[in-house]
């Protein structure tokens, strides 16, 4: 027996120089950074503030670093697909070999699904959603953390993936019976399986730590009906996490068993059903398309209210669409697969269905704008993200109407009309939504704003570089380009694709001005500080705290009326003029320690994920045991809490004065 | 921009003699009528709100001093009516459309005609197209030949992996499935050679997997299959299990003759 499983020398590409250079970078930035740390002596500091770290506000954070660190790995991989298509017409084969690019798109959708969009929504979650609620911390903080180092050790096997064996080839669906052992002997369907399994536990548990904390855990007086949108869109996104990830743990489970044990569920042959594992991964897959954007709603939502100076139009409304949404989202999986020769009474079903999700989403687009009718809308950065959203976000809505006429379909699947519609929404909704987010939450978490002139550059290359990127995949597919081709002897397609290619540099750039806008608001953080905790003229809870607030957040827990809390009080104080505000009566508090439990366990997840993709049994056996021991540690903790007392909590709130308080 | 524009146009334009955009067959142009039909119903709303949007943005800006201020203004029931109605009536529309349209196109459902179909039995391989037709006793590789004006009816199955029919100008996709056939109904009104291609990834060599489709007419139809009847190899279970290997870029050839039953135990056959 083979100690080291599938595992030799022949499993590192040094034979493939692109592959190579991306690795030696990698390794270069990872050996960069130990060493920086090293050197400033920050390995405590790292250990005891952050990678140990139970504070919903710094695992948002380092979420949102994930993501964005594979926003580029993801991005990179958008490039060179771009390039490969507009080189390779017409006898040329460009500079990607088939092999090679079957991995590249199959990496980039599930990189940016899974790891770019996924973290960044949930770590916009966790930084905002406790803090709108008047609350200290997640229903669940150590949970929370291993919620993130299981998504970290996910992102870790798939760019280990790159160094060591290869990636899937299948697409980021993996359907089989193209992914079962058969077609795909390799590692690279392993390494996609494994790793999204990881990071399907580690999501699952996140989802059902808000669940209880939005259901659970509100501020005396905050009924439901009370709560920010962004709360309730962070509510229906998680349940939608506990009804979908599941499905998709037990479809990948199956077909792990296939490709590990010999089974049948999906095979061609002994009964196999490769249709079956098509239905269930977009019975999670569509939901997941609005667990990314409900939140992105929310945030818009927010963004409308504050920068407009008034309450959101149709309170009732948005929650109503966004509850239709959450429900309706589970009973459309089958528009995917119009082509599969269902019925037609079946397809008619679902393509109505689908139609229907346009209702209470063009309902939300009209709430907006009626937010904005009556305001004093201050163009800031964030607006910009939301008005480009509403323009843009209306054509991804359209053609995913149109798509969704079945014959329609039959002559759009699988072309690059599709693949424009859903980067549409996904670019247009999800990710115009985070930049919103992400500008509009920056000033909370780090006490400082964001260069705005940077940030409106980042804008204006993502939304033109957008269209100029996009328009031509819709004209492509409707002149019949299929998705996924590694060259085409089409010389019609060529000056498309090259179009297709600049729009994707033009993002390039936008993407550069976002890490500039980052760099230059770091150097002149002292100009750009928010002393009052308000830096936008706020609506909600998170606003009355001090910026960055206090690892507890709220000395004294908010007690609160009505919606729009903050607002409320503002008010309140104004028409009350300089009325003292009633001294407050600190308390000692209670918060969670910090735990390495979710760090240690997940570096432990690497290892079983590892060992498992090489078959390296006795390894697999080494990272099980060593979760279990971490987690059995855990269970056997002395200390859970540390006491903050009342004290701190006063001088804390002297130090850093807010205007008004809830 | 003055310079580019023309060109962008003429590119543009060059484009519509290809694809969907340019339907060759019944099927396709129905379903060519159905998306620009749906297109106009939403543009109808689309336009509108994109122009609303960006209106309402720049008139309550907070520098316009002209623009009334209404921080109280969040709620208005007719208003709310108005929202919910709007797309409500779109999507009772193009709900319609969708759902008569995926009656009246079902890809089962056989094309009205005088003439009787035209069999093909079509099976995806690794990374080819065979196209059998029962009978006429012949078969092809990455080649299809249909007679113009008259259907023709496909059952499809797959060697291994999923695939999917596909030639734009003559309308609807279908996938193909190991141990499953499905089924398309197609027909060409017009004469010419019109690309075919494999829309569903199936591996390396995807990319080459597309092939041409003759239309030709009724004569040339009968002359071709009698020109490739008995001519090149035979297509048994020998020859098949030859074709079935793997390999990419295929030029087109013939079978003389094809044993009879054969589309069949491919589609009941483990791979």
């Amino acid at each position: 027996m083979n100690l080291l499983g599938k595992l030799d020398w022949d499993a590192v590409p040094l034979h493939e120089p692109i592959v190579m250079g991306a690795v030696g970078f990698m390794v270069l930035i990872v050996v960069a950074v130990l060493a920086f740390v090293t050197a400033k002596g920050l390995w405590k500091y790292l250990w005891q503030e952050w990678l140990t770290s139970v504070d919903h506000k710094r695992i948002g954070v380092m979420y949102i670093v994930l993501a964005l660190l594979m926003l580029l790995r993801g991005f990179s991989d958008a490039i060179m697909m771009r390039s490969q298509q507009a080189l390779a017409a017409a006898g040329s084969q460009g500079y990607l070999p088939p092999g090679h690019f079957d991995q590249v798109f199959s990496a980039h959708g599930t990189i940016m699904i899974f790891f770019m969009a996924m973290p960044f929504v949930i770590g916009m979650m966790n930084i905002v959603v406790p803090l709108q609620l008047g609350q200290r911390d997640m229903a669940f903080p150590t949970l929370n953390s291993v919620g993130l180092w299981l998504t970290a050790s996910a992102i870790a096997l798939v760019n280990v993936s790159l160094a060591v064996g290869e990636f899937a080839r299948t697409g980021w669906v993996a359907y089989p019976p193209l992914s079962e052992l058969q077609f795909s002997p390799g590692v690279g369907v392993d390494y996609y399986l494994w790793s999204l399994q990881i990071s399907g536990v580690g999501t699952l548990l996140t989802g059902i730590n808000f669940v209880t904390t939005i259901l659970k855990m509100r501020a005396p007086g905050m009924s439901l009906m009370k709560m920010p949108v962004f709360c309730w869109t962070a509510l229906a996104s998680n349940l939608l996490i506990v009804a979908a990830f599941p499905v998709l743990t037990a479809t990948f489970a199956m077909l792990l068993l296939d490709r590990y044990l010999g089974f049948h569920f999906f095979t061609t042959d002994a009964g196999g059903n490769p249709m079956m594992y098509v239905n269930l991964f977009w019975v999670w897959g569509h939901p997941e398309v609005y667990i990314l954007i409900l939140p992105a709603f929310g945030i818009f939502s927010e963004i409308a209210a504050t920068f407009s100076g008034k309450p959101l139009f149709g309170y009732r409304s948005m929650v109503g669409a966004t509850m239709v949404i959450c429900v309706l989202s589970l009973l459309v999986w089958l528009h995917h697969f119009f082509t599969m020769g269902a019925s037609a009474n079946v397809n008619g079903f679902f393509g109505v269905m689908t139609m229907i999700i346009a209702v209470p989403t063009g309902v939300k687009i009209y709430n907006w704008l009626f937010t904005m009718y009556g305001g004093r809308v201050r163009f800031t950065t964030p607006v910009l993200w939301m008005l480009g959203f509403m323009v843009t976000f209306v054509i991804g809505g359209m053609t995913g109407v149109l798509t969704a006429v079945p014959p329609a379909d039959f002559q759009l699947h699988n072309s690059t009309f599709l693949v424009a519609h859903f980067h549409n929404v996904i670019i247009g909704g999800v990710v115009f939504g985070l930049m919103a987010g992400y500008n509009y939450w920056f000033p909370k978490v780090f006490g400082f704003k964001l260069d705005e002139r940077w940030g409106k550059a980042s804008f204006w290359c993502w939304f033109v570089g957008f269209y100029v990127a996009f328009v031509p995949m819709y004209v492509l597919g409707l002149m019949g380009m299929t998705r996924r081709l590694q060259h085409y002897d089409n010389p019609a397609w060529q000056p498309w694709l090259i179009v297709a290619a600049i729009g994707a540099f033009i993002i390039a750039l936008g993407i550069a001005c976002t890490l500039v806008q980052l760099v230059v608001s770091i150097l002149n953080r002292e100009r750009n500080r928010d002393l009052t905790g308000d830096p936008w003229n706020g609506r909600t809870l998170e606003w009355s705290t001090s910026s960055p607030p206090p690892a507890w957040n709220f000395a004294v827990t908010p007690r609160v009326t009505e919606k729009d809390a903050f607002w409320v009080a503002k008010q309140h104080a104004l028409a009350n003029g300089a009325e003292p505000q009633p001294a407050r009566r600190y308390e000692a508090i209670e918060m969670p320690t910090r735990s390495g439990v979710g760090f240690v366990t997940a570096f432990f997840a690497v290892v079983t994920g590892f060992a498992l993709i090489w078959h390296i049994w006795w390894l697999t056996l080494v990272g099980l045991a060593g979760a279990f021991l971490a987690t059995l540690a855990f269970a056997f903790r002395e200390h859970e809490e540390v006491e903050v007392p009342a004290e701190r909590l006063a001088a804390f709130d002297r130090a850093h004065p807010v205007g008004v308080t809830v | 921009m003055k310079k580019l524009l023309p060109l962008i146009a003429a590119v543009a334009l060059a484009g519509c003699n290809e694809g969907v955009l340019d339907p060759k067959g019944p099927i396709a142009a129905a379903e060519h009528q159905i998306l620009f039909n749906a297109l106009g119903i939403m543009l109808a709303i689309v336009i509108p709100t994109i122009l609303g949007t960006l209106a309402v943005a720049a008139w309550f800006r907070a520098s316009n001093v002209r623009a009334r201020y209404l921080p109280d203004f969040e709620h208005s029931g007719r208003l709310e009516l108005l929202v919910w109605a709007i797309p409500l009536m779109t999507v009772i529309l193009v709900g319609g459309v969708a759902w008569v349209g995926s009656h009246d196109l079902d890809p089962r459902k056989p094309i009205a005609s005088d003439l009787k179909p035209v069999e093909v039995q079509v099976v995806s391989l690794d990374w080819k197209w065979l196209f059998i037709y029962p009978e006429q006793g012949v078969a092809s590789v990455n080649e299809l030949t249909v007679p113009v004006g008259r259907p023709v009816h496909f059952d499809l199955t797959s060697s291994g992996v999923m695939n999917s029919f596909f030639v734009p100008q003559l309308g609807s996709q279908i996938y193909t499935m190991a141990g499953m056939v499905t089924q398309l109904d197609l027909q060409a009104d017009h004469s010419g050679t019109y690309r075919g291609v494999a829309a569903n990834f199936s591996g390396d060599g995807f990319s080459d997997m597309h092939f041409d489709v003759h239309a030709v007419s009724p004569g040339d139809f009968e002359q071709w299959t009698n020109r490739t009847r008995g001519e090149g190899p035979a297509l048994d279970a020998g020859a098949y299990a030859q074709l079935v290997k793997p390999s990419a870029a295929v030029t087109p050839f013939t079978y003389g003759s094809v044993s009879p039953d054969l589309f069949n135990t491919i589609a009941k056959a483990a791979p």
